[in-house]
């Protein structure tokens, strides 16, 4: 346990596969250069290190080991390797990962692709350059120092001499891997840092890019499933007669749904984390859906008659009255001492609903179990976890296992959780064939997992000057680590709840200050949700740091820009967040603006809204927002990630959440588990820092400070203060 | 089981399917066309969108049997031949997609907007493209993209 609180949840999936990722990288390693010299020859050319394969014709293949769900790791990370090897973008090809261990983590989660693989993917690219202008030099008989490599070729200095890569790689593979190779300073970047097209956009927009909704493989049935209506249900009994008369139906049979993440290799615990479900097995989809209507199941649901969302949250209420288990990464002297000799206390709560993710694509994946072996087609966040998890389930060798990782329809968290694919395991090796398994809308509402419904129990002592003295932050709510690692956090600090409160992530200087966590079991199955606790630890956070503001009567960025003067990247934000919404000018009447900062994934986000009266309720008139996420490698994609997650956060916060009432999830469809459509967004302008720091997360830290930022501006607007999600905007003002 | 004879982006398909069978799944699974995506079964979101005589219509909520003969089934495969549509053309300038599942359906939706309306407002393009669903969030980019559109098809007109 001592570990895993030393480490963040990403680290902790990433730490049995890390091992064995830095010595495929290999530049510091004998045995990864014996494998180079073996030149593995492929079809796609000769292998200089994992992620590059050049061909003899010098078609250069890179790899990308982190799965794109719109994020755009397809394009950023090969765009690492590129600049460093001297080859344009759009002069090679780009292929995903396999989860094979030479690749290390493979886990698109975390914000964490560019942040991780910033200095690896550009240490793959220079030291494959640095072969081959070797192999240059010697050819030619002159020093390296009078070569140089430009868009895959080697050139002798001060003429027009040149040998292609692919004239190049075979002797180039056979060298030893340099082991620190010289990288590119900032000023020598002629790809980073510019808004290059991605490659996989084209496709996109003729219907060829292959999600795994779209995999074909040969003799593959259709599977549909009859879920639980309560979740956690067993089968007591089923009768397929009606199901299997449907034209098409092949098998109807009993499966299972694991829910757990990671090679947990305990009979024990594999049992404790499984529930069932019936599975209509067909040659088309259609049919298995026919067939799946026609399903008769006895449920066993004993114990989910008392599971409600309502009741969670009225124990979480309760809970919040308990002190809470502290947190170390956020405590600054005493806040009972600060609290006693405040003159003014201020106390509120604010609570963010469970969420489903509802990405576009409904969870699916094709996978052919055989004797001892299985392949998978899937979209998936970490092909790498896949293979030890599929490997433990299914009690065969990793080597055994393949995986296709398809374009992901989008994901936010779900796809990093391999509850589907492992039940189109059992399902293929019942019916001995590749199974297509597609979960329908409506299971992707009702069967989980979900964001953990959470309370910010909020505390403030201010003195007669309305010096904030004190800053307390109570977390109270579901955990995401009891429900997908079994570990129970009662009485304990979950160390993932944290995230964006803490002292590096909040460095608001209050003089005394602390954060705690109370564990309430929600009986449902929780999971990281785009931005994970930072997006509900940060509504009550900022909009907290704005209530003690209007208590002390100073303005909500001044109070902002005084707690944050010692760190100057967060004043920085702020000041361009003030220049581009005119934050300082005074509004026309019937207009109000609010602001909110936060620090996740290692990246400073801050938004401002601008918003208006509109009848009953509130227009959202504009947002501006700024980003500081380090070095940023493709401005526009930075742009397009923050304006994601404006609609994405926008979403959560004043359209639906999930309820549960009996054991059953009372939502359905995009009916009644509404999202952001065109014509209900405010028009969004973005800016971008400028930086030379290493690149922090861009694919969730735009989030987190939405929702707060939104519920400023209504406050600054008409006075009233939201602090409980969702609500509806148009019934607000 | 039954025959149906369907003209889908210039071809005829000769497919053998339950009448109930929705249009998406039969494009997709018994003729082949990827494109066209299942996201809700309802007609909810939008990803299923397929162009009929060049009306934009949810393919998955549309049954098989409902089409009739001389109906005409435009998919995003059939917009052109080598993503030179002028939305499409657009839809890449403004790199719109994110993960691109729902994009089919809303290039499509887009095209059938400025088949009618070649220089469609804000608030038409909201009421026309309200049916697609987005989850990356790309709206303020689609709607550059279809003002962008619209722009390249008048000067090409002129």
């Amino acid at each position: 346990m001592k570990k895993i609180n030393e480490t963040s949840r990403r680290d902790f999936i990433k730490l049995s596969a890390q091992a064995t990722a830095f010595l495929a990288i290999g530049f510091s390693s004998k045995a990864s250069n014996e494998l180079v010299k073996l030149a593995n020859k492929s079809a796609l050319g000769i292998e200089l290190n994992p992620y590059i394969l050049i061909n003899e014709l010098g078609k250069v293949t890179l790899f990308n080991a982190r799965p794109d769900m719109g994020q755009g790791t397809f394009q950023a990370l090969p765009l690492l390797i590129a600049e460093e090897l001297e080859v344009r973008l759009d002069q090679v090809d780009i292929q995903m990962s396999d989860g094979s261990g030479k690749f290390g983590s493979q886990l698109s989660g975390g914000s964490s692709s560019v942040k991780t693989r910033w200095i690896p993917m550009r240490t793959a690219g220079a030291a494959a350059k640095e072969m081959l202008v070797q192999t240059a030099a010697k050819r030619w008989n002159v020093s390296v120092s009078d070569c140089y490599a430009k868009e895959g070729a080697v050139y002798k200095k001060g003429s027009t001499v040149k040998l292609g890569y692919g004239e190049l790689v075979e002797e180039a593979s056979k060298l030893p891997v340099p082991t620190q190779p010289r990288l590119k300073a900032h000023s020598e970047f002629t790809q980073i840092g510019k808004s290059i097209p991605r490659p996989d956009v084209p496709s996109k927009v003729d219907g060829t890019a292959v999600f795994g909704m779209d995999v074909q493989v040969p003799g593959m049935l259709y599977a549909s499933l009859v879920h639980s209506p309560t979740i956690y249900g067993k089968v007591k009994s089923f009768s397929a007669e009606k199901s299997m008369a449907v034209k098409g139906v092949r098998f109807v049979v009993k499966t299972e749904r694991n829910f757990y993440h990671g090679p947990f290799p305990t009979e024990a615990f594999k049992a404790k984390a499984k529930t069932e479900a019936v599975a209509v097995v067909a040659e088309s989809y259609w049919a298995a859906l026919k067939g799946k209507k026609l399903v008769e199941v006895n449920w066993s649901t004993e114990g989910a008659e008392t599971t409600s969302t309502d009741e969670f949250f009225l124990r979480a209420n309760e809970a919040a009255k308990k002190e809470g288990a502290e947190y170390k990464d956020a405590k600054v002297g005493d806040v009972s001492k600060a609290f006693a000799i405040s003159e003014k206390l201020i106390q509120a709560q604010y609570q963010s609903p469970f969420l489903a993710h509802a990405a576009m694509e409904p969870v699916n994946a094709t996978v052919y179990v055989q004797d001892d072996s299985v392949e998978v087609w899937a979209p998936v966040q970490g092909p790498d976890a896949l293979v030890e998890e599929l490997a433990t389930y299914l009690g065969i060798k990793k080597e055994r296992v393949k995986i296709n990782v398809t374009f992901l329809g989008g994901a936010f968290g779900r796809k990093a959780y391999y509850d589907f694919v492992l039940e189109a395991a059992h399902i293929s090796k019942q019916v001995n064939a590749p199974v297509k398994l597609i979960w329908t809308r409506e299971e992707d509402m009702q069967q989980g997992p979900y964001r953990p419904g959470m309370i910010s129990a909020m505390k403030g002592g201010l003195d007669e000057k309305g010096n904030i003295l004190g800053f307390e932050h109570k977390l109270v709510g579901a955990s995401i680590m009891t429900s997908v690692f079994k570990f129970d956090m009662t009485g304990k600090s979950d160390p993932w709840a944290g995230e964006g409160i803490n002292l590096e992530d909040s460095p608001y200087a209050f003089p005394s200050r602390r954060n705690s966590f109370e564990y309430v079991a929600p009986n449902l199955p929780m999971l990281w949700w785009r931005s994970v606790y930072a997006s509900t630890n940060l509504f009550g956070h900022e909009s907290f740091v704005d209530e003690l503001a209007h208590a002390a009567k100073k303005d909500p960025l001044d109070v902002r820009m005084s707690l944050l003067e010692k760190s100057p990247r967060f004043i920085a934000v702020l000041e361009k967040l003030a220049q581009i919404s005119n934050y300082r000018s005074k509004r026309a009447k019937g207009l109000g603006i609010g602001i909110a900062i936060a620090r996740s994934f290692s990246s400073i986000a801050a938004h401002a809204f601008e918003v208006e009266k509109n009848g009953k309720g509130i227009r959202m008139k504009e947002v501006f927002s700024v980003i500081d996420c380090g070095t940023p490698v493709n401005p526009a994609n930075i742009i397009a990630q923050v304006q994601s997650n404006i609609v994405y956060g926008l979403t959560a916060t004043i359209k639906n959440e999930i309820r549960v009432v009996k054991g059953q999830v009372q939502n359905s469809n995009f009916n009644d588990y509404a999202v952001l459509r065109q014509g209900e967004i405010p028009k969004m302008t973005v800016h971008v820092m400028e930086s030379t720091d290493v690149p922090g997360g861009v694919g969730e830290p735009g989030l987190p400070p939405v929702a707060p930022a939104l519920c400023n501006a209504i406050f600054n607007l008409t006075g009233k203060r939201i602090r409980t999600l969702p609500f509806d905007l148009e019934q607000i003002g | 089981m039954a025959i149906y004879n369907l003209q889908v982006n210039t071809k005829k398909h000769r497919v053998d399917v339950d009448s109930d069978t929705p249009l998406l799944w039969v494009i997709r699974d018994e003729i082949g066309y990827k494109g066209t995506k299942f996201g809700c079964g309802m007609g909810l979101c939008g990803a299923c969108t397929v162009l009929l005589n060049g009306q934009a219509i949810r393919s998955c909520s549309t049954p098989v049997s409902s089409l009739k003969a001389g109906d005409k089934v435009l998919t995003i495969e059939g917009l052109s031949a080598d993503v030179t549509h002028p939305v499409q053309k657009a839809w890449i300038e403004a790199q719109v997609p994110q993960c691109g599942y729902c994009q089919s359906g809303q290039v499509l939706a887009a095209a059938a907007l400025l088949a009618t309306n070649s220089n469609p407002s804000d608030a038409e393009i909201d009421m026309a493209m309200a049916g697609n669903i987005c989850r990356c969030g790309t709206y303020q980019k689609m709607r550059e993209a279809v003002h962008s559109a619209a722009k390249n098809l008048q000067t090409k007109k002129s």
